[in-house]
Order: structure tokens, then C-alpha cells, then sequence
């Protein structure tokens, strides 16, 4: 074979890419599509004499007026923007606090780490047993020996969605913070130093230049945690069950439970891609409020 | 003054980033009687209890086990996938390689659900529900954006005139692969292949679907769903909780600085 320097090159690099595209294509890609396909038939996975029936749309329109389903919808777009804003603004603080020069700071960094390293499943065990009504270290806490003044937290609808929260912030936003770090980590000081020779003071330097470089840090911040977060599904597995009365139950649970547990493949599906929809939707919009020129550039 | 509440808001920081944990791990050590007491007893005695009945009654070991094979796996199938994509991305000119970037950033934000159905149903198929490759595969895929990311945001770093060096002298695009990129990316690989582990170790909703016989499952699994007869046995979650965390809280604390750019990579450089 007589093939130009280019084209060998070309070819040498579409075998080394050749696995991982095999990967993503039939394990990713391709049950994406596989999904809505499924979403068009009526398939139980505990009555295969059934077989699969092809219903159109039916299992999108029986969706619309699920209550469950709008329940689980509300709650994971209400738990995406609290935990999201939560996470970045503490992140923010972190961030801040870690980018400074003090003696020990790696180490400080490191404890950061730990409650993004530690397994979800086993941080949820962790707050479920915190906010336990007996043995609680919350009850604990606030009310002392006073046994009578003691709550099931994780029993009272607001109060066990406010935990699944809670427990995520603890959880993620150290890695908001990391993003937030890599972004102070660019701002160069001799715009502080400058600042600081004009007579800013702290707040007005903050305001005047942090925040406004920091911009793009945030936004990939706010990105990063709002698709992490509409996937929420350990915390509320563990915690609540979806419960009490479906106050914790999001989209991601729901649409297990309706698969795994009750075995309508068909109608889980639709589900699924409902919720993939929505988070492409959500990632596109952020893309392009981010400017695709800055994703370019990552490449 | 300024200095105080700057070490003050460093200590409510570490603070509240361990003692959570830390408190799960004093539940560990304490015996049945001061865990179920009420109000609850601070100090532990110290107690292995919790320990050793979750490795007699609740298969910790097993999981463990589980747990090793299945993140290993994953970690060096991942990485060796990802050394020969971020090769290609961050080195040979390839039309349209910005593309496959994008789908991979795109396939690290799908939601788990999107794609549960089908993959379990492909496992299914291929009789591969309840055994390792049944849930490797998915989490090599599930990790490769990831650890293509990272890998070839070091292979970019590495100084060009290396490779064109080498091929003056003759060599080919695999003889520089592997000669003179891979000793240099070395860091970068290790870096990915902790970030990986980590990913695989911790997993759950995977997990869940694929490993419903006990054998195969892995400890996060296994600490969701331990059991007690009456009541839930909190000292043996908390004791098989701190098995599975103390080796990640040794990997942050050794590796700390190589995490934090890891995650990081490319994040933000504009």
C-alpha cells in the first residue's frame, strides 16, 4: 500500500480510537436511542407472554398526567437549583479559603477532599444515621438529654428533603471548590497588586475583579454540579426510600423504581428519556451560555 | 485580628469536611450497648465488635473482594483505553476529532437512567447480569471521558519538539507512542487511574442493577442494603462504611496535589 505520511497518520489514529469508540457507542449512544424505542412499546419485565406491544406515544401521554411522576419532576428541579446554588456558593468559600498561602495548606486541602472521595452510598448511611430520631447526633445536638423534644427528621416531608440536600452540599461542594480554585489559580496578582496601590480595599476587589474573572470557573461550576444533580439517586436510595410520601422521590428514583421494581420496562423508559432530554436541554443552554469559543479551546 | 478569623473560618472548614465522617467511624468502635443508648455515648470503648460481626454475619470480606476486582478492572482497562484515545486527541491530526471530545464530554453527563434499561437488558442478552465483565464494561465506559480527559490534557503538555525529534531518527507513530510519550505521561496516567478507581470503587446505581445475587456484589451495594432482623445495625454499616472509605481517605492524603489537577484538567483555562 502506498499511503501518504497524512493518511497514515489518519488511519493510525482511527484504530487507537477504534476501542473507545466501540465503548461509548454500543454502552452509551446506543441505548440512548435504544430507550425511546422501548419508551414506544408496553413491555412488563415479569409477564414475558405479554411480549412487547407497540403503543406509539401512549406511555409519554399516561406521563403527563402521573401525579408521582410530577412530583419527581418538581422535587429533582427543585433539589438541581438548591443543592446547585448551595454547592457553588459554598464552593466559592472554599475555593477561597484554600487558594490563600498558610502553613499546613495541603493538608487542609486533602480534609476538603475526603467528603468527595468518600462512597455516596456510605456518606448516606452516614446522614441517615445523623439525622436518626433516637440515636441521632442532630437530635443530639440540639436538644441535649431532652428526649421528648427528639424528631424523626428523615419521617417529616420537608424536613427529609432538605437532608437529602444537606447531605449532597456536604458531599459535592468540595469539587465545586476545586473548579472555583482552578479559576483563582489564572487571575494574575499583579491585578491585586495593582488594585491595592489605587486604594481598593478587600470587598471592592473581590467585586471589581474576582468575581468578574471567576465568571467563566463559576458557570463551569454551576454546569458541572446542575448535571451531577439531576442524576441524584444514592442519597434518596439510601435515605428515604423517595419518601415520606414522595417529598424526596426525583426523577432518577422514580424511573428505577418503575423499571426495576414494578418491571414496566416500556413506561420506565419513557422516563428515561424524558430525563435525558431535559439534562441535554440544560447542558446546551449552559454550553451556550459559556460560548462555545471557551469549549473549543479545551480541545 | 484579620489573621484569627481567617484560621477560625480554615478550622469550620476542615471541621465540618471530617467530623461527620468521624463520628461514623466512633459509631464503628463502639459496642451494641453505647450505640443503641439514648442520648448517645460520645467516647467509644473500642470495641473490634462491629468489625468482626460484619465480616462474620454480613460477608464484608466478600464485598471487599467484589470491590477489588471489579474497580481494578475497570482502572486498568480504562486507562489503557484512555492512554491510546488521548493520544490520538491530543497528538495526530485527525479531522473531526473535536468531535468525539464533545461526545465524550456529552456521554459524562448523561443521567445513569437514560441508559439503565437498555444496558441491562444487553447484559441480559449476553447471560452477563451477576458476573464481573457484566458491570466492568459499563464502567469502563462510564469512565473513559474522564479518563481520556485527563490523560490527554497531559499529553498535550508534553513539549512537541519530543516527538518530532524521534521521527527524524525514524520512528514510527507507534514506536514514539510507546518509546517516548508514555514514560513522559506517566503522572498524568497515574493521576487518571486514581480518579478512575475512585469512580469505579464508589458506584452504586450500576451496581445495583446488574449484581442482585449476593455474591457478586460490590461493598456499596452490600452497606445499602445491610440488614438487621428488627432494627438496622448501625455499628456494622459504620464499621463496613469506614473499611470502604479509609483506603480513599489514604489515596486524597497522598495524592492530594495530583487530585486536585486531575479534576481540574482543562476545566478552566480561558
Amino acid at each position: 500500500m502506498n499511503l501518504s505520511l497524512r493518511q497514515r497518520e489518519t488511519a493510525f489514529g482511527l484504530a487507537l480510537l477504534l476501542p473507545t469508540t466501540v465503548f461509548v457507542g454500543v454502552l452509551a449512544f446506543f441505548p440512548i436511542g435504544y430507550s425511546f424505542y422501548l419508551s414506544l412499546h408496553r413491555i412488563i419485565l415479569g409477564l414475558p407472554g405479554l411480549g412487547s406491544r407497540f403503543v406509539g406515544l401512549q406511555n409519554y401521554i399516561d406521563l403527563l398526567s402521573d401525579r408521582v411522576a410530577l412530583r419527581a419532576f418538581l422535587n429533582t428541579m427543585a433539589f438541581v437549583f438548591l443543592s446547585t446554588f448551595l454547592e457553588v456558593l459554598f464552593g466559592l468559600l472554599i475555593a477561597l479559603v484554600i487558594h490563600r498561602r498558610f502553613r499546613g495548606r495541603g493538608l487542609v486541602r486533602a480534609a476538603v477532599l475526603v467528603p468527595w472521595a468518600i462512597p455516596t452510598v456510605v456518606s448516606s448511611q452516614m446522614w441517615r444515621f445523623i439525622f436518626n430520631d433516637k440515636y441521632g447526633l442532630l437530635n443530639f445536638l440540639l436538644y441535649g438529654s431532652d428526649i421528648s423534644q427528639y424528631r424523626a427528621w428523615l419521617a417529616e416531608p420537608l424536613h427529609a428533603f432538605l437532608a437529602v440536600v444537606a447531605a449532597d452540599v456536604w458531599k459535592t461542594s468540595s469539587f465545586a471548590a476545586l473548579l472555583i480554585l482552578a479559576g483563582l489559580q489564572v487571575i494574575p496578582d499583579e491585578l491585586y497588586e495593582a488594585a491595592e496601590i489605587d486604594g481598593a480595599g478587600p470587598w471592592e476587589r473581590f467585586r471589581r475583579i474576582t468575581l468578574p474573572l471567576l465568571r467563566p470557573a463559576l458557570l463551569i461550576a454551576v454546569l458541572f454540579r446542575t448535571m451531577d444533580a439531576f442524576r441524584v439517586f444514592d442519597l434518596v436510595f439510601v435515605m428515604t426510600q423517595g419518601g415520606p410520601a414522595d417529598s424526596t422521590n426525583v426523577l432518577q428514583f422514580y424511573g428505577y423504581k418503575k423499571i426495576f421494581a414494578e418491571g414496566m420496562l416500556g413506561y420506565g423508559s419513557a422516563i428515561s428519556v424524558v430525563v435525558f432530554v431535559i439534562t441535554f436541554a440544560v447542558a446546551l443552554l449552559y454550553i451556550r451560555m459559556l460560548g462555545r469559543r471557551m469549549f473549543q479551546e479545551r480541545l | 485580628m484579620k489573621k484569627l478569623f481567617f484560621y477560625l473560618l480554615v478550622f469550620w472548614v476542615v471541621a465540618l469536611s471530617l467530623l461527620p465522617f468521624l463520628w461514623f467511624v466512633d459509631t464503628s468502635l463502639k459496642t451494641e450497648v453505647e450505640v443503641t443508648s439514648i442520648p448517645p455515648v460520645l467516647l467509644p470503648s473500642g470495641s473490634l465488635e462491629f468489625y468482626i460481626s460484619s465480616i462474620r454475619e454480613y460477608n464484608l470480606l466478600h464485598y471487599l473482594g467484589n470491590s477489588l476486582v471489579v474497580a481494578g478492572l475497570t482502572t486498568v482497562i480504562t486507562i489503557t483505553l484512555s492512554l491510546l484515545a488521548g493520544y490520538t486527541i491530543a497528538r495526530l491530526r485527525l479531522p473531526g476529532k473535536q468531535y468525539i471530545m464533545n461526545a465524550l464530554l456529552l456521554v459524562s453527563m448523561f443521567p445513569q437512567i437514560s441508559i439503565a434499561g437498555p444496558v441491562w437488558r444487553i447484559l441480559q442478552n449476553l447471560g452477563w447480569l451477576n458476573t464481573y465483565q457484566g458491570l466492568v464494561l459499563p464502567y469502563v465506559t462510564l469512565t473513559l471521558p474522564l479518563g481520556v480527559w485527563v490523560v490527554a490534557g497531559f499529553f498535550r503538555e508534553l513539549p512537541p519538539e519530543l516527538e518530532d525529534a524521534a521521527k527524524v531518527d525514524g520512528c514510527s507513530h507507534i514506536q514514539s507512542l510507546f518509546r517516548i510519550m508514555l514514560p513522559l505521561a506517566a503522572p498524568g496516567v497515574f493521576t487518571a487511574a486514581i480518579l478512575v478507581f475512585i469512580y469505579a470503587w464508589n458506584e452504586f446505581f450500576f451496581a445495583l442493577l446488574i449484581m442482585t445475587r449476593q455474591d457478586y456484589q460490590t461493598l456499596p451495594v452490600g452497606i445499602a442494603l445491610f440488614q438487621g432482623q428488627y432494627t438496622l445495625p448501625w455499628g456494622e454499616i459504620a464499621a463496613a462504611s469506614t473499611v470502604a472509605t479509609v483506603p480513599l481517605v489514604l489515596l486524597v492524603f497522598l495524592f492530594q496535589r495530583r487530585i486536585i489537577s486531575g479534576l481540574s484538567a482543562g476545566a478552566v483555562k480561558g
